[in-house]
């Protein structure tokens, strides 16, 4: 079942300084309006299938983070949007960062720059998107298997 | 026969209705945003989409709750389109509205719960006149069942223009459309996270998705009964009525900012008594 047309995102600021976040809401905007791609920004990790990460992780976000994650229900993606995101970047060496998003939760996909620019992150959802499908599609086919076994 | 055919009609056709004007209503919101906008079909795409995610229910009896919901608002649907008494219909509505309530309450959540509350007042603000426009039927009409509504001299709306003025602003209500959507707001505005659905994931918001399309396509089918009379170009007449007022409530929808609950409470009663009383009023003076 093709489920890849409606990827909802669920946008988390960690340590950023707004950069990454402002090119995140104006690639929702009319301008790269990522809503044609059944795109919505839903805020609730219930209903959520792409997690989209700024910022570096620092002691008082992790578990935070791991929470968010943890609350959203699989199949489910990760993208870490922006330099600090991936990897920690100019704040790195700070004595409150941990590192990147994937220091706390698996990251699946990292769209690197400072700030990232909206058209890299809508190419960062749009592999989410092939992934989420890949998950569920991967999800399904162990499904059928089980079955498969169980009738045997 | 005559009476199974519409129901069957209504439980097939309902949901999809729903989807696509949901769908016609992000792409037209889309254009006004002078965005390109989703596909048609993307309301669909985003409950087949729901169905195959994890379930993850907070309260089990939640799933019981919203399940009663939908069946007894498309057990409503039902009624109203087999032609049966109207005031039983919108009694029963507000039962299934009840249900909703509940659901969102029984997680527990801060946000849920508050929404739930707004959903409270919402249903406080927009039953009068619902209520009143099924008096004014049988003002008008000699009748609350729904077949006699519809097989009268004269479309209902030339007795009750106040009646129906006072239900297409609730309707904005019903269809948590922008100035009153405090409850639950649609998808670009965020309330309370999610509003009343905050605790919803999966195929639980997929049932109240569907939900939602029955509902709105009854309450556009109560908007129509207001125009039908014998001749069958007021049919025409009925679906032209209701497309106009869906796009007045898209551009309601994208030109208003979200309002307090108390103004919205204020605003809704005191059109439906201005225009809904004063129409009263003059029926029963006429009479």
């Amino acid at each position: 079942m093709n489920i890849k047309r409606s990827p909802w995102l669920l946008h988390y600021d960690g340590s950023s300084c707004n950069g990454c976040d402002i090119e995140v809401l104006a690639s929702l905007t009319p301008v790269y309006d990522a809503e044609r791609l059944g795109v919505e920004n839903t805020g609730d990790p219930m209903q959520a299938d792409i997690l989209l990460i700024t910022g570096g992780i620092n002691t008082q976000n992790a578990p935070v983070v791991k929470q968010l994650y943890d609350q959203m229900p699989r199949p489910k993606v990760v993208v870490a949007v922006g330099i600090c995101a991936c990897t920690g970047g100019v704040f790195k060496e700070t004595y409150n960062i941990l590192g990147g998003a994937d220091k706390v939760i698996p990251v699946d996909i990292y769209v690197p720059g400072c700030a990232a620019r909206p058209q890299s992150i809508i190419d960062g959802i749009i592999q989410a998107r092939e992934l989420f499908q890949q998950r569920s599609d991967e999800h399904d086919a162990l499904m059928r298997s089980q079955k498969g076994a169980a009738n045997v | 026969m005559n009476q199974l055919i519409p129901m069957m009609c209504y439980l097939l056709l309902a949901p999809l209705c729903g989807a696509i004007m949901e769908g016609f209503d992000r792409k037209i919101s889309a254009r006004m945003q002078r965005r390109v906008g989703p596909p048609i079909l993307q309301p669909i795409y985003d409950v087949i989409k729901l169905w195959k995610k994890q379930v993850i229910v907070v309260e089990k009896s939640q799933n019981f709750l919203l399940l009663s919901y939908l069946l007894l608002t498309v057990m409503t649907g039902c009624m109203f389109f087999a032609g049966t008494d109207l005031l039983m219909v919108l009694f029963v509505l507000s039962t299934s509205a009840v249900f909703l309530y509940f659901s969102a309450v029984i997680s527990g959540s801060p946000m849920s719960t508050m929404g739930a509350l707004r959903e409270l007042v919402q249903d406080m603000a927009y039953e009068p006149a619902v209520l009143l426009a099924a008096v004014g039927f049988y003002l008008t009409t000699g009748t609350f069942d729904v077949h006699g509504i519809m097989n009268s001299d004269v479309s209902a709306i030339v007795k009750m223009p106040g009646f129906f003025i006072a239900f297409v602003f609730v309707l904005t209500i019903k269809m948590r459309k922008s100035p009153f959507d405090s409850a639950q707001s649609h998808h670009p505005h965020q309330e309370l996270v999610k509003g009343i659905t905050t605790e919803m994931g999966a195929k639980n918001l997929a049932f109240f998705q569907i939900t939602e399309w029955y509902e709105i396509i009854l309450m556009l089918g109560v908007e129509a009964l207001f125009i039908v009379n014998k001749n069958p170009w007021s049919w025409l007449a009925a679906v032209i009525v209701i497309l106009l007022t869906y796009f007045l409530e898209i551009l309601i929808d994208n030109t208003s900012a979200r309002m307090k609950w108390q103004d919205m409470l204020k605003l809704s009663w005191i059109v439906t008594l201005l225009a809904g009383g004063v129409n009263l009023m003059a029926l029963m003076l006429i009479r």
